[in-house]
């Protein structure tokens, strides 16, 4: 901050900076060093990761993890299925939030405390599991896609941020002089605030694509076929339940080398379904920090 | 509620919506979607009152009253799964809360550089894991023997444990990975916010002779405030309803008796167990507990700092 001072720092402020540079240190490695394990063990032979030899670096570099993750057909249609429940359901999010955020942005809109009151209302209660679980039966929706994207369509906090970015960004003068030019609402919408919304559209687009992609619970509670389950499911139920297929663990003879190679694909399998959203993640950090400050100017 | 506010002037009003019909044409899909998704479900509570029966449905079936609401409170488990519930929150709010204060705080101190930008790349990334995941890293790590953490507390001469299993260690576990994953994230907006102090503030406190220690106490911090009451009110309002996902996944047979809370209960006797009413009913008490919890916290933080929700 002070960097550019010409006074000399004193010396309790450099033992102080000191003391936040190994303070952010030690939180770095924290964070990054059990990532780093997880990550070079996948890599490790099974013999290497018990027997405690893997620390920071694979050893033994062998591809045998990964192998066994994409034999498996499970985890395969999983992860296609992730794929359709991330996009479709991304799509539907993000045109049934804008829909409903825009008219709210209008000073003009009639009646917009009241759907303001609507959507508060929405984050102060709600009617619990059972209620939420009896509605979804009864429109039909159990064990179908639509369950995976119908009843998390909407997210408020979203809705309110979008919101705010329209109010802050597409002043009242332009739809007023739009309209004088006889320029319909629908159209002021597709032609002139979609453009001028592209950073608040791929925020929104990329929140609710990792929600997708993360989310299990809506599986959980509405899905029965496995021909329909994410990839959470399957992960849960390979790396939690522990419930392999034995026909995934094949050529191997000896019982401790199948716990062996069991473990492995545990570690693989944690960074094959981590790493769509971790790759993506540096290219988009910007603008997800700038997501989160417009989210916070009125919350 | 609209022919009220129409009151002053109707005719103006109509012509307003008749103006801008094509805006009520877009926002009828997502009200639509708001009143079937969000509106039912709250008026489907009274099952909660009901003795459910399938084929009649929430609406024919009889009334129960209070039933299902005393069984409850009559249980031998209810307070011992008030007291999880509650203990895992607040112990998660301690930690939880100050933790990405003191991160941006510490963030803020440092020149923008390569160091600064690989600890925020860092910090923030686990904020991405899903929570299967997270919770597999869990049970990975501190697999007994084989697991990195479990390794490291061999080193200090503690082995083969079952860190997973041990009842009392579960709400540490729970906290503490918590803080790991999303301390960096919850640090984005203070770091906004400490961006956006006003220079000249530093300067003259420069010219002061303040120290560092002496700028974050009385520059830094003070305008962290209305943030942090606002993130600190949100987060008492949610003390309720304390996560079902990573709990669920995180539950063993060992650990039971201190990872049994209100929502993965709710979830067993209703939808594993198919006793709805009494389930909605667990569910209705929670709702209502955590809206009195909300409008509490938000008046009080309103009396004292004059920063509220509404």
């Amino acid at each position: 901050m002070a960097s550019q001072t010409v006074i000399r720092e004193s010396h309790g402020d450099r033992l102080f900076l000191f003391g936040i540079y190994l303070f952010l240190t030690v939180i770095f490695l924290i964070v990054l060093v059990p990532l780093l394990y997880i990550f070079s063990s996948s890599f490790s032979s099974p013999q290497a990761v018990i027997s405690g030899k893997v620390w920071l670096f694979p050893v033994d570099f062998t591809l045998e993890g990964y192998k066994a993750v994409f034999r498996n057909p499970q985890i395969l249609t999983g992860y296609a299925n992730s794929l359709f429940y991330a996009i479709v359901g991304t799509f539907v999010n993000v045109v049934l939030t804008v829909m409903l955020a825009y008219p709210l942005s209008k000073k003009t809109f009639y009646g917009r405390q009241f759907v303001m009151l609507l959507l508060v209302v929405t984050m102060l209660f709600d009617g619990g599991l059972i209620p939420y679980y009896l509605l979804v039966k009864d429109l039909h929706l159990l064990d179908t896609r639509w369950a995976m994207i119908l009843p998390g369509a909407i997210a408020v906090f979203q809705v309110i941020v979008a919101r705010t970015f329209f109010q802050t960004t597409i002043p009242d003068e332009l739809s007023e002089a739009a309209e004088l030019d006889g320029c319909s609402d629908i159209r002021f919408i597709t032609s002139i605030v979609l453009p001028l919304s592209k950073p608040i559209i791929a925020v929104m687009t990329l929140m609710y694509a990792v929600g997708h992609w993360n989310a299990y619970f809506d599986a959980l509670i509405f899905l029965r076929s496995a021909e329909l389950f994410p990839l959470q499911i399957v992960l849960r139920n390979i790396l939690i339940l522990n419930t392999i297929d034995p026909s995934m663990v094949s050529n191997v003879d000896q019982m401790l080398a199948q716990q062996g190679l069991k473990d492995l694909l545990k570690y693989s399998l944690i960074v094959v379904a981590s790493a769509p959203v971790l790759m993506i993640y540096p290219f988009v950090q910007k603008h997800f920090v700038k997501g989160v400050m417009i989210g916070s100017l009125k919350g | 509620m609209s022919s009220m506010q129409a009151a002053p002037g109707a005719s103006g009003a109509w012509r307003k919506v008749k103006r801008h019909w094509q805006l009520y044409l877009v926002i009828l899909l997502p009200v639509v979607y708001l009143i079937v998704f969000k509106y039912i479900p709250m008026a489907g509570i009274v099952i909660a009152f009901k003795d459910y029966n399938v084929i009649k449905g929430i609406w024919g079936s009889p009334w129960a009253g209070t039933r299902y609401f005393s069984q409850f409170f009559d249980s031998p488990n209810f307070w011992l799964y008030m007291k999880n519930t509650l203990g895992i929150s607040l112990y998660g709010l301690l930690i939880g809360f100050p933790a990405p204060i003191l991160l941006a705080l510490a963030l803020n101190e440092i020149r923008n550089g390569l160091f600064k930008k690989s600890v925020q790349l860092v910090t923030y990334a686990p904020y991405f894991i899903s929570t299967v995941i997270m919770v597999s890293i869990l049970i990975v790590t501190l697999s007994p023997n084989v697991g990195i953490i479990s390794k490291l507390f061999a080193l200090l001469g503690v082995e083969n444990t079952n860190f997973m299993g041990i009842p009392s260690l579960f709400k540490s576990i729970y906290v503490w990975s918590d803080a790991w994953q999303f301390t960096g994230y919850g640090a984005i907006i203070y770091i906004a916010a400490l961006a956006g102090v006003n220079p000249e503030l530093y300067e003259s406190a420069r010219v002061d002779g303040a120290s560092r220690f002496q700028k974050i106490l009385n520059i830094d911090i003070p305008s962290l405030i209305p943030v942090s009451v606002i993130l600190l009110i949100l987060n008492l309002g949610n003390v309720m309803k304390l996560g079902f996902e990573k709990i669920y996944l995180m539950q063993n047979p060992l650990n039971l008796s201190t990872s049994e809370v209100i929502s993965t209960y709710v979830y067993k006797v209703g939808l594993l167990g198919s006793s709805f009413s009494f389930s909605a009913a667990i569910g209705f008490f929670n709702s209502v507990i955590n809206l009195i919890l909300l409008v509490t916290v938000n008046y009080i933080a309103k009396k004292l700092s004059s920063t509220s929700l509404w």
